[in-house]
């Protein structure tokens, strides 16, 4: 085995991976938009309910590999009750870390750093950024889809 | 001798294939991936080329260039002539009867979009293009185009759970309005192959033309656009060991003559005026701009390549490991194949309880196997099997048991970590 395989089924992202976190369709959600990966089928839609400028819940279902589930997983998880715009700023350092190798530093990523060498699988990227651009698109209520490409 | 039939078997005692001299030809096999040897699994995306072909491009760019049926100095008839001896090469290649038609396009694509672009000039509202349900996306999204600009119908014959077309349906789907039937010869995803000789007499009983997608055909088997009787037949150049961009639109003669001309340029006119245009004679009508002209002379090379070692050698070799492989992946636990028609060539698709395509793709790059991961350009078949995507292992006579073994070996790893 070459180690670097390990270094992206990282157990945490495999824990995250079996068993997401808030993956579940809300009965009322005030957005929802579905990302979509054109290049494998994958569909993850993110669920989002506000109360003012707060995410109130931030949920997810779909499917999608072990990278994409566990990115949604961690995504939920690092953007539940945080402030709208708190959460921009955790996505923009997402972007970051993935495009420039930028080491996110909030504690409410140190999960998301399980997932720092999908940077060397640049077909992978985006299975990791797709529930990050899906929760983007529900901010800005810019639509009800988004795709990867 | 031809594995794509549906009656005739090959000869086994006959024929023979020694894959570690054919291999030699490929220089690119030759190679580690992430420190294990590459086993090349994914050729039904796209074959290698061997040296052959690759030599005869150089040489034709190092000596011969210029451009075609345009000057009278020495290097353009050079070129015209490696460039028409191309074309005679594909005709003999697929058995038609005249280089006249035999029109090089940038793949099987493109093939079909002029043909449903010509012969979808003369389509009406209520008309029908009858496909089926395992299409690559090249023979469903140009007719949907068509559709959209007619007004006409597509009409889409069933698959059954092994992933063969539904016949009976197939057959009686076949009407008055059906404009035109469009089939893979063998398809991309499942590695069905098609009983196109009888699709094809049920259209003509009904009077109705049939193109033929060879995309995934010409690599396995001998094509005989003669004895099949289909009116159009689309294939690509880097399916079959050539280089990308170039491609071919096989139509019968009088098919090609009555369709109008598609884009225009230099070299698919005879002459022009402001007043008038003439066109040229076929397949010239069809080739506007100056064409890809080392693209065909690759192609050309690729032809003798694969005849020099024998279609026949080649489909009865690649039906051995086909089979092979089939009983591998389906001793794996908790794996499915997807498509297992009764005939098949050259591909298996399949999925892991569990475990989604993508992380078995990037597993297998890492114990150096590459397979296609995802949905294959054939999104509708993904569908009726209930997935997303699968995995697909697809194979070329340059293959190797040993390297379906380490494709299991890889599979056994991938389970071990992912699921």
């Amino acid at each position: 085995m070459n180690s670097g395989l390990l270094d992206i089924y990282r157990q945490k992202v495999l824990d995250h991976s079996r068993n997401p976190h808030n993956m579940r369709q809300p009965a009322r959600a005030d957005r929802q938009v579905t990302g979509f990966n054109p290049l494998c089928g994958d569909k993850l839609t993110v669920f989002l309910t506000l109360e003012g400028n707060i995410i109130k819940d931030v949920a997810f279902d779909g499917s999608g590999c072990a990278i994409s589930l566990a990115a949604a997983s961690m995504m939920t998880d690092a953007l539940q009750g945080q402030s709208v715009d708190r959460a921009g700023e955790l996505i923009q350092e997402v972007h970051a870390m993935f495009g420039e190798g930028a080491v996110p530093h909030d504690r409410r990523l140190a999960d998301m750093r399980a997932l720092e060498n999908v940077r060397d699988y640049p077909s992978r990227i985006k299975c990791a950024t797709l529930p990050w651009t899906a929760v983007q698109a529900a901010l800005d209520d810019s639509g009800k889809q988004v795709s990867t490409e | 001798m031809n594995a794509l039939s549906h009656t005739s078997k090959p000869d086994a005692a006959r024929l023979a294939l020694d894959v570690e001299r054919v291999r030699v030809d490929f220089p690119i096999l030759h190679q580690q991936v992430h420190g294990c040897p590459l086993a090349f699994l994914d050729n039904a995306a796209s074959a290698q080329r061997p040296r052959q072909v690759t030599e005869a491009i150089s040489h034709y760019y190092h000596h011969d260039h210029a451009n075609v049926h345009r000057g009278v100095h020495t290097l353009s008839h050079r070129a015209t002539d490696a460039y028409e001896g191309a074309r005679e090469k594909v005709r003999g290649f697929i058995n038609a009867a005249s280089t006249s038609e035999i029109v090089f396009t940038r793949g099987t694509t493109e093939s079909i979009n002029l043909v449903a672009a010509t012969l979808g000039q003369s389509v009406r509202p209520g008309d029908e293009i009858l496909i089926t349900h395992l299409e690559h996306h090249s023979n469903i999204v140009p007719w949907k185009l068509l559709c959209e600009r007619t007004g006409a119908v597509l009409r889409v014959a069933p698959i059954d759970a092994d992933g063969a077309v539904r016949l009976d349906e197939l057959q009686q789907m076949i009407g008055p309005r059906t404009r035109l039937v469009a089939v893979a010869h063998v398809s991309n995803a499942l590695g069905t192959v098609n009983p196109v000789k009888r699709i094809v007499e049920w259209a003509h009983a009904a009077d109705v033309p049939v193109l033929l997608d060879g995309a995934q055909a010409t690599l396995h088997a001998a094509v005989d656009v003669r004895e099949l009787d289909c009116e159009f037949y689309a294939f690509s150049g880097h399916k079959m060991c050539g280089p990308t961009g170039i491609g071919v639109l096989y139509g019968k003669q009088h098919w090609l003559e009555k369709l109008p001309p598609w884009q225009g340029g230099g070299e698919m006119i005879l002459s022009v005026s402001f007043a008038e245009t003439v066109y040229n004679k076929l397949p010239y009508k069809f080739e506007a701009g100056t064409p890809n002209i080392a693209g065909a002379i690759g192609l050309g090379a690729a032809i003798d390549y694969l005849s020099e070692i024998g279609l026949a050698n080649i489909a009865a070799y690649e039906s051995r490991l086909l089979g092979y492989m089939t009983d591998r992946l389906a001793a794996i636990d908790g794996l499915r194949l997807i498509g297992t028609a009764e005939v098949k060539a050259g591909v298996q698709s399949f999925v892991i309880d569990g475990i989604h395509p993508h992380d078995l793709g990037t597993v297998l790059d890492h114990k150096g196997v590459a397979i296609r991961t995802g949905h294959h350009c054939a999104m509708p078949v993904m569908e009726f099997f209930g997935v997303a995507g699968t995995a697909r292992a697809s194979l070329a006579f340059y293959n190797t048991q040993s390297e379906i073994d380490q494709l299991i070996d890889a599979l056994q790893v991938a389970r071990e970590i992912l699921s």
